[in-house]
C-alpha cells in the first residue's frame, strides 16, 4: 500500500514525488514512456542529444531573491539554486510588421523600447509592471476577466497591447483567442519581470538530478508502466491498475496525465466539451555549424507575428499556421567559461492542429512533413537570413509526435483550455497536478506538483 | 527535551529549509517571517519535519504557534517532554 501513486514522470509528477518522499511518504511514480520528462524530455538522434521541449526556463531569479517563485520552488524541494546552472538570456525580440520591441531580464530595457516606439505609453506599461508585482495570483476576483479587454483598458494602444500579449500566449496559453487575466499576470511576470534563462546543460541533467534525488529519498519510479485505469470504490480512488494488470493500492492518487485524460482513466463521462481544437505545435530544429551570432542573429528568443491582428488559435483549415511563431537560439545565453560547450541549435515553433496531422496515412504524413519543413524554413530565413547554408542536422516534430510520446489529447502542449485550479476531481482522494491544474512551463509544472502534494497529500491526517 | 534543545532543533530544521541564510542572529521574540525569507508554505515544512522526526501531529489551527521561536518553544515543550534531542 502506497501513501501516494503519481501518474506521470513529467516535471509536475517528479516534483510532487520529491516533495512527498522528502517526508517519508511511500510514493510510486508510474510512467507509460521508457523515459522521464514528459513534455520536457530529450532524445538521441544520430549521436546527438536533443531537448524536446526546452527553449528557456521562465521565472529567472538570483539565488538571494527569496520571494521569487523559482527560489521558493527550490526551497520546497531542498535543491540548491546553483544546481540548476541557469544562464540568463541576452535579449529577445517581439517582431510585428510595424514594430519591434526588445526585452531582457532587466525590465528597464522593455520600458525604454516602449518609450522609443510608442511615445507616451511608457508610464502605462510601468504601471502594469507594478500592478503585476503586487498581483495576488489566482484568488484575485478579476482572475477570469478577458486579458484582451483588460489590456485595451490599461494600455490603450492596440499594437502595443498585442505585442505584449504575444510572448505570453506562446509561453503558456491553452485558451484560443484570449486568456484569463490571472494566467496572464502570472506568465507575464515570469517572462518579462523575472526573465528567461537556460540550464547550462539542457534538460537532461536536470531530469537526472530530479530522479536521483527522488530515488535517494526512497521514492519508487516505474517506467514503461501505463496506467490503464484508476481503481475507484464508492467514489473514492484506491489506486491504479497498470496495463499489465497489476494493481497498485494507494491512499491518494495524483495524476499529471491531463484533466480529460484522467477522467477517462476513471471511466467517467466528459462533462466539459470543447468547441475548438486544442493548440499544438510543430517545431523544426536545426543544428548549425557555427554560432548563431555569426549569422547576424543575436536574439535569444524571437517572437514574431506577420499579420495586423495577432491571432491565437489552432489553424483553421491547414495543419500549420505560420503567421506567428517563436525562434529560439540555444547558444544565445550568457554561458560561463567552464560550462560544457553548447552547440548552436535554432528552433522554430509554429501553431498546428492535431486532427490534420492525425488523419494522414504514414506516406502522406512524410510528404506533409517535408512540405511544411520547407515552408517553415522559408519563414525562418526571413528572420535569420541565410541560415540554410549552415545547417548540419535537422529534425522536426508535429502534434502527432507529442501525442505519441506524452499521451496528451490532441498533442496539446498547454493542455485543456479550461483549468482545474483546485486540482480536485469528482472522485475522492484523486487529484490533478501539472498542466491542467493551470500552471504550465517547467517552473509552473513543478510548482503545481509541489502545491498539490502540500495541499492534499501531506496535510491529510490519515497517516499514523 | 529542554527548551534549549528544542531551540537548536528548530534552528536545524530552519537551516534545512533556508540553507543560505545566517541563523546565528535569530531573535526569539520576533516572528520568523520578519527575520527570514519564509512564506506560509514553509511553515508546513516545519510541521512536517517535526512530524517526521517525532511523529507528533500539529493540527492546522495550531500552525500559528510556530510563528516565532519563543512561541514555538512554548508550544512544543510539553509535547516533546519524553523525546531525547
Ligand atoms: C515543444 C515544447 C516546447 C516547450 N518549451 C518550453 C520552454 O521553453 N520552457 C518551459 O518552461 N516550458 C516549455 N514547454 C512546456 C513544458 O514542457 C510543460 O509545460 C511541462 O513540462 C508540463 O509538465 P507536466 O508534468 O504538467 O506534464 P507532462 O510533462 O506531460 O507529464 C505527464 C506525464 O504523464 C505520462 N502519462 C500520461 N498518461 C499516462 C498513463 N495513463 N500512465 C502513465 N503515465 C502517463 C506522460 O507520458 C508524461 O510523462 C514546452 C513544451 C513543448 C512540448
Amino acid at each position: 500500500m502506497y501513501d501516494t501513486v503519481i501518474i506521470g514522470a513529467g516535471m509536475s509528477g517528479l516534483a510532487a514525488g520529491i516533495r512527498l518522499a522528502q517526508f517519508d511518504r511511500r510514493v510510486c511514480i508510474v510512467e507509460q514512456h521508457s523515459m522521464v520528462g514528459g513534455l520536457n524530455s530529450y532524445y538521441r538522434l544520430n549521436g546527438r542529444t536533443f531537448d524536446t521541449g526546452l527553449h528557456a526556463v521562465t521565472n529567472f531569479a538570483a539565488r538571494n531573491e527569496h520571494t521569487r517563485p523559482l527560489v521558493r520552488l527550490m526551497r520546497q524541494l531542498r535543491l540548491d539554486w546553483d544546481w540548476l546552472r541557469l544562464r540568463p538570456q541576452y535579449q529577445s525580440a517581439i517582431v510585428f510588421p510595424d514594430a519591434i520591441l526588445r526585452f531582457s531580464n532587466d525590465p528597464e530595457l522593455l520600458l525604454s523600447q516602449v518609450a522609443d516606439r510608442f511615445p507616451g505609453y511608457q508610464d502605462r506599461v510601468r504601471r502594469l509592471f507594478q500592478s503585476l508585482l503586487d498581483y495576488a495570483q489566482w484568488n484575485s476576483p478579476d482572475a477570469s476577466v478577458s486579458t484582451r479587454r483588460r489590456l485595451a483598458e490599461l494600455i490603450g494602444e492596440p499594437l502595443l497591447g498585442q505585442m505584449l500579449l504575444c510572448p505570453v500566449m506562446w509561453y503558456g496559453n491553452a485558451r484560443p483567442h484570449d486568456m484569463d487575466w490571472g494566467a496572464f499576470c502570472v506568465l507575464f511576470r515570469s517572462i518579462f519581470l523575472e526573465g528567461l534563462a537556460r540550464p547550462a546543460d539542457g534538460i537532461l541533467r536536470i531530469l537526472r538530478l530530479l530522479v536521483r534525488r527522488y530515488r535517494q529519498l526512497g521514492g519508487e519510479l516505474r517506467l514503461r508502466s501505463p496506467v490503464k485505469r484508476i481503481v475507484i470504490r464508492s467514489g473514492k480512488a484506491e489506486g491504479v491498475e497498470l496495463a499489465s494488470g497489476e494493481v497498485l493500492l494507494a491512499r491518494n492518487v495524483v495524476s499529471s496525465a491531463g484533466w480529460k485524460e484522467t477522467l477517462r482513466l476513471c471511466g467517467l463521462p466528459d462533462t466539459c466539451p470543447e468547441s475548438e481544437p486544442r493548440l499544438s505545435f510543430v517545431e523544426t530544429i536545426y543544428v548549425l555549424n557555427q554560432p548563431t551570432r555569426r549569422l547576424g542573429h543575436g536574439d535569444t528568443m524571437l517572437f514574431y507575428n506577420r499579420t495586423d491582428q495577432f491571432c491565437w488559435q489552432a489553424p483553421d483549415g491547414e495543419p500549420c499556421d505560420l503567421d506567428t511563431g517563436v525562434v529560439c537560439a540555444s547558444d544565445n545565453f550568457a554561458y560561463q567559461e567552464d560550462d560544457p560547450g553548447v552547440e548552436p541549435v535554432l528552433r522554430i515553433t509554429v501553431l498546428a492542429r492535431y486532427d490534420r496531422w492525425a488523419a494522414l496515412t504514414d506516406a502522406e504524413y512524410r510528404v506533409q512533413k517535408e512540405l511544411w519543413r520547407q515552408r517553415i524554413a522559408d519563414v525562418l530565413d526571413k528572420y535569420v537570413p541565410g541560415f540554410r547554408a549552415h545547417v548540419e542536422q535537422t529534425d522536426m516534430f508535429t502534434p502527432r509526435t507529442i501525442r505519441h510520446f506524452t499521451w496528451h489529447d490532441q498533442g496539446a502542449v498547454y493542455g485543456a483550455p479550461h483549468k482545474c485550479r483546485d486540482g480536485r476531481l469528482p472522485v475522492d482522494k484523486l487529484y490533478l497536478c501539472g498542466t491542467d491544474q493551470g500552471l504550465v512551463g517547467i517552473v509552473g509544472a513543478m510548482t503545481s506538483g509541489v502545491l498539490i502534494a502540500n495541499q492534499y497529500c501531506l496535510r491529510d491526517g490519515d497517516r499514523g | 527535551m529542554t527548551p534549549a534543545e528544542i531551540r537548536s532543533l528548530i534552528v536545524e530544521i530552519l537551516a534545512n529549509i533556508v540553507p543560505d541564510v545566517d541563523l546565528s542572529q535569530l531573535r526569539d521574540d520576533v516572528p520568523f517571517r520578519e527575520q527570514l525569507p519564509l512564506d506560509s508554505m514553509d511553515f508546513l515544512d516545519i510541521v512536517m519535519e517535526l512530524r517526521k522526526r517525532f511523529r507528533i501531529q500539529i493540527p492546522e489551527d495550531d500552525y500559528g504557534m510556530l510563528a516565532s521561536m519563543a512561541s514555538a518553544i512554548e508550544y512544543l515543550s510539553p509535547r516533546l517532554v519524553r523525546e531525547k534531542a
